[in-house]
């Protein structure tokens, strides 16, 4: 081995510092200590996306409620698009990870009796969520990483990016990244792999998501020949605040909040997701669906009956009856963020809200597992698309997601590499290959006439009109011309930065590779799909088609770099597919 | 209101610069635009060379802290318009190594954080299939306020100890020490307490107050420290006092 | 470790002149030199007390040299500084509970200046009698 190029070897390596990755590495320090663990992540792990996550975990407590009702409002709740013997799995093993959690520290709210407390969430017939204030993400991540400092057999490389996956002979041997603060760039060696590395909303203009959240591990996954699934289902959050798309938890809804149009009227009994109550009624109104929802305050916009702004059509999220004590005690951060980013006091004003994307149904595909079909890559969380979110996420079921997919994942990616050979010679051969692009291509290369923040201005207002709440085939398209266009102009981007050290010109020319390649599938599977389900709203194709789309879609890279779609069945066990029934 | 404001932002190269410098820059100033809007609109339009970390643009990640005029804080939480019509100098967390611009080096927290044993700390630890640990909201405020800590490190950067003398724990760690002390579930005061009576724990702390002050989420790490010095001090005294059997 | 060449900023001799707070906090610091020498003053001037009205006019006669006389009046101020900012710490660096109420902080710093009223009151009594 040439020395610097290869700088450690694991058994396993986990990709992303989140809740899914974190969760992973406890659980191979727990089930296999003599393992040899690394987590790596683009930031430090306390920084992870996780960390905005603020309305709650969702886990089958209360004495009234059960895991087939979980299960089928999560079923129901993805448009009958997800596994339902993944979705059985996650709902059995939810409560159990989140009791871990509490085990861990984990600052759950709690019922006067010293309980855990659960609150109503959109879609969910029961009250099954927990949660720690409004903070839930932010408790739940800082638990994870607290207590993975327990285990001398977890490393970590903070700061280090990944930028492509070491693979030979249909087999993962490890990733070669650069460390951001030396700028060095060489090969960690794994016999596991296991992707964690959150969303891409990055990808569009106006998302709650954070900066970092530009797809690397999809990206990763899918140049290395694992294809990725269901990748048209974006969602739309129906709560972001203009301007800078902060998130507005569902938790305000779930605690009472209304939802107005420019007229005071609660305007979500229009469609079909049942009659105004002055109480909040599960599945119904304001606790629907996400995506019958952004849908529904899409057509208030297109009637005039939104309230425009100088960042847009807005409606209102109403929190005024509920009282200054109950916001103060359940909705701290959002009084804190309306106060800060909008000027306005939601104990006596309307907070303006607007769909915002939020996050990725697809991803990655995996088994039930959190096997790739790539033999040696794992993945979990929103990376990956397992699937138990289907065309439509529930509120409140992506958190337990990272920690049940998270855990057994890890077990997975574990079990594979305590029998897994070391890497071959040949990875050293590639190490050097993607040195070799990254200093010539990039670190290299002179800024030319192209920019990278321009490219992916141009990107992301393409995907906002062509993969908007509403699709049709011409947009998207015409969209798909458009990024095209635009992977040629980004081989002209040059570096302007020479420095090696803390080199964040070159990470953002990185991440925008990673972001074309993941608008492209986004939208390459939404010219594909010809219906309309859940998140996935077509003009022109406006119906649900069971009879040719009760399928994934998995897209993977040709050799040439287009893409090619295939279809896999989805796997119904006790949920036939049906209508999908809120509000009555 | 001026439609621009000028930013003097720290510029330093390690591998070119024996020392960091001011570089100036007019960025657009609008109401609802922030010290990181200013230095995004720097890096994407104006000198895409500028180093900076940044993440959430909501105050929760705790990447974004610099300093403000001085001043330490999360300059996605600070508005520019509070500055008008500037100039505003936008300079690297203090009391850390600038490794390059406006990033600094936190290998020394992270260093530090471990130290204090930041998990549940139990000798019995229950299964899952027992159920939750029983704690009541009484016994969850107790902690809360010191749960809290994003780990942005501008108490680091306002403490004139650490600046002075860059072994000291630090309010961060301590809050976060004395946050699982308070907690109901754990057992583990008496190992953190053999880490934090260490002159470099408590007893570094001079009472400043200047970490309180500053902390964006209210954590209020120096009345965790002088809780924790009373606490030491009793052990202390206990220690001294009773034989070893009664302690 | 970072292998970089970070470079470390000075912390500049007069850091404390730069920022009102920190500036606040050294003089509250400082503030303990003269809580001592009052001290001390107080206990010259038992000894002088003690040893009789000779002695004592000697000791009234140098106590109210100028020099003195400044020295007191700077160290009272101080000592005002002293009683003042530690006073408004107290609630922070002790929860105070009445059975299982904690006790709101205004009432804390004020229980303490009530406290010193009485004590000062007591003081004064045996003086003046």
């Amino acid at each position: 081995m040439s020395e610097g190029l290869v700088r450690a070897a694991h058994d396993v390596l986990i990709v992303g510092g989140g809740a899914a990755g974190l969760r992973a590495a406890i659980a191979i320090a727990e089930t296999e200590p003599r393992l040899d663990v690394a987590v790596v992540s683009k930031v430090y792990p306390m920084r992870s996306h996780t960390v905005s996550a603020e309305g709650g975990a969702a886990g089958v407590v209360a004495d009234d409620d059960t895991l087939d009702e979980h299960c089928y409002d999560t079923v129901s709740g993805s448009d009958w698009l997800a596994d339902q013997d993944a979705v059985e799995a996650f709902v059995r093993e939810a409560p159990r990870e989140l009791l871990q959690l509490e085990h861990w520290g984990c600052p759950w709210s709690r019922r006067p009796d010293g309980r855990i407390a659960v609150r109503a969430f959109g879609g969910m017939k029961k009250k099954r969520t927990w949660f720690a204030a409004d903070k839930t993400g932010f408790h739940m991540l800082h638990t994870l990483f607290q207590t993975t400092l327990k285990y001398d057999e977890v490393t970590r490389y903070d700061e280090v990016f990944v930028t492509r996956l070491l693979v030979d002979d249909g087999r993962v041997h490890g990733v070669v990244a650069v460390g951001l603060m030396t700028g060095k760039i060489q090969a960690v060696t794994a016999k596991a792999v296991l992707l964690c590395t959150g969303g891409c909303g990055k990808v569009f203009p106006f998302t709650t998501n954070a900066n970092i959240n530009t797809g690397d591990g999809m990206t990763l996954a899918y140049r290395a020949g694992a294809p990725l699934k269901d990748m048209e289902f974006v969602q739309y959050h129906p709560t972001g605040l203009p301007f800078t798309g902060i998130l507005i938890t569902e938790a305000a809804r779930a605690e009472g909040g209304w939802l107005l149009n420019r007229d005071g009227y609660r305007f979500l009994q229009d469609y079909d997701l049942g009659k105004p109550t002055p109480e909040p009624q599960l599945r119904s109104m304001e606790l629907g669906p996400r995506d019958r929802i952004s849908q529904a305050i899409y057509h208030e916009i297109e009637l005039g009956r939104a309230v425009g702004t100088a960042y847009g059509d807005v409606v209102h999220l109403d929190l005024r009856h509920l009282g200054a004590e109950l916001i103060d005690a359940k909705l701290p951060f959002v009084r804190e963020l309306c106060l800060k980013y909008e000027r306005i006091d939601p104990v006596t004003e309307l907070i303006p809200v607007r769909p915002v994307v939020h996050y990725m149904m697809g991803g990655v595909h995996t088994d039930i597992e959190g096997a790739t079909p790539l033999a040696g890559l794992y993945a979990a969380g929103e990376t990956a698309c397992v699937s138990i979110n289907g065309a439509n996420r529930l509120g409140s079921n992506s958190l337990p997601e990272c920690l049940v997919f998270g855990a057994r994942a890890g077990r997975a990616a574990a079990e594979y590499a305590a029998s897994a050979g070391p890497a071959p010679a040949v990875v050293e051969a590639q190490t050097a290959d993607e040195v070799r692009r990254l200093e010539r291509d990039l670190l290299g290369k002179e800024p030319g006439a192209e920019r990278t923040s321009a490219i992916r201005d141009e990107l992301q207002a393409t995907m906002e009109d062509a993969a908007g709440i509403y699709r049709t085939g011409p947009e998207m398209t015409k969209g798909l011309d458009t990024l095209r266009e635009l992977q040629e102009r980004i081989g002209n981007v040059g570096i302007a930065d020479t420095s090696r050290s803390f080199n964040t010109e070159l990470l953002a020319a990185l991440e925008l590779a990673n972001m074309l390649d993941l608008g492209e599938c986004i939208l390459q599977c939404g010219l594909q799909r010809e219906e309309s389900r859940g998140a996935h709203q077509r003009t022109d194709f406006p119906e649900r088609d069971d009879q040719r789309f009760l399928v994934h879609q998995l897209v993977h890279r040709n050799a040439d770099g287009t893409s090619r779609i295939e279809h896999l069945p989805v796997t119904i066990t006790r949920w036939t597919p049906g209508e999908r029934v809120y509000g009555r | 209101m001026a439609d621009s404001i000028r930013l003097q932002v720290t510029r330093y190269r390690p591998d070119a610069d024996s020392e960091p410098r001011l570089q100036e820059y007019d960025v657009p100033l609008r109401q609802e635009l922030t010290v990181l809007d200013g230095l995004n609109h720097i890096k994407n339009e104006v000198d895409t060379t500028l180093s900076f970390r940044w993440s959430c643009r909501m105050g929760i990640c705790g990447s974004c802290g610099m300093n403000v005029d001085g001043e330490p804080r999360l300059t996605c939480a600070t508005f520019l318009s509070d500055y008008a019509p500037g100039p505003v100098r936008v300079e690297p967390l203090a009391n850390f190594p600038v490794v390059r611009d406006l990033v600094v080096d936190l290998y020394d927290f992270m260093e530090k954080l471990p130290r204090v044993k930041p998990w549940i700390i139990r000798d019995d630890e229950r299964s899952v299939d027992d159920g939750e640990y029983l704690q009541t909201p009484e016994e969850l405020d107790a902690y809360k306020q010191f749960s809290m800590c994003i780990n942005c490190m501008l108490c680091y950067a306002a403490c004139p100890v650490y600046g002075l003398d860059p072994d000291f724990i630090g309010p961060a760690a301590i809050a976060l020490a004395e946050r699982y002390d308070l907690d109901s579930r754990d057992r583990g005061a008496r190992e953190r307490l053999d880490v934090l009576i260490e002159h470099e724990g408590v007893w570094g702390c001079t009472f400043v107050g200047e970490c309180t002050r500053v902390c964006p989420k209210h954590v209020d790490p120096a009345g965790a420290i002088q809780r924790y010095k009373l606490k030491a001090a009793k052990e202390s005294v206990k220690a001294f006092l009773l034989p070893r059997g009664a302690r | 470790m970072t292998e970089v060449r970070v470079y470390r900023r000075p912390v500049p001799t007069w850091w404390w002149v730069r920022k009102r707070s920190y500036f606040v906090f050294v003089m509250r610091e400082l503030s303990s030199l003269f809580v001592a020498w009052l001290v001390v003053y107080l206990l010259m001037f038992l000894w002088a007390v003690g040893r009789g009205a000779s002695v004592y006019g000697d000791f009234l006669n140098w106590a109210s040299t100028p020099w003195v006389v400044l020295l007191n009046v700077v160290a009272l101020l101080f000592l005002a500084l002293h009683v003042v900012t530690w006073f408004n710490l107290t609630p922070q660096a002790m929860v105070v509970k009445l059975g299982s109420r904690p006790v709101p902080a205004a009432l804390v710093i004020a229980s303490q200046y009530a406290g010193l009223l009485v004590v000062s009151a007591i003081v004064l009594w045996l003086v003046v009698r």
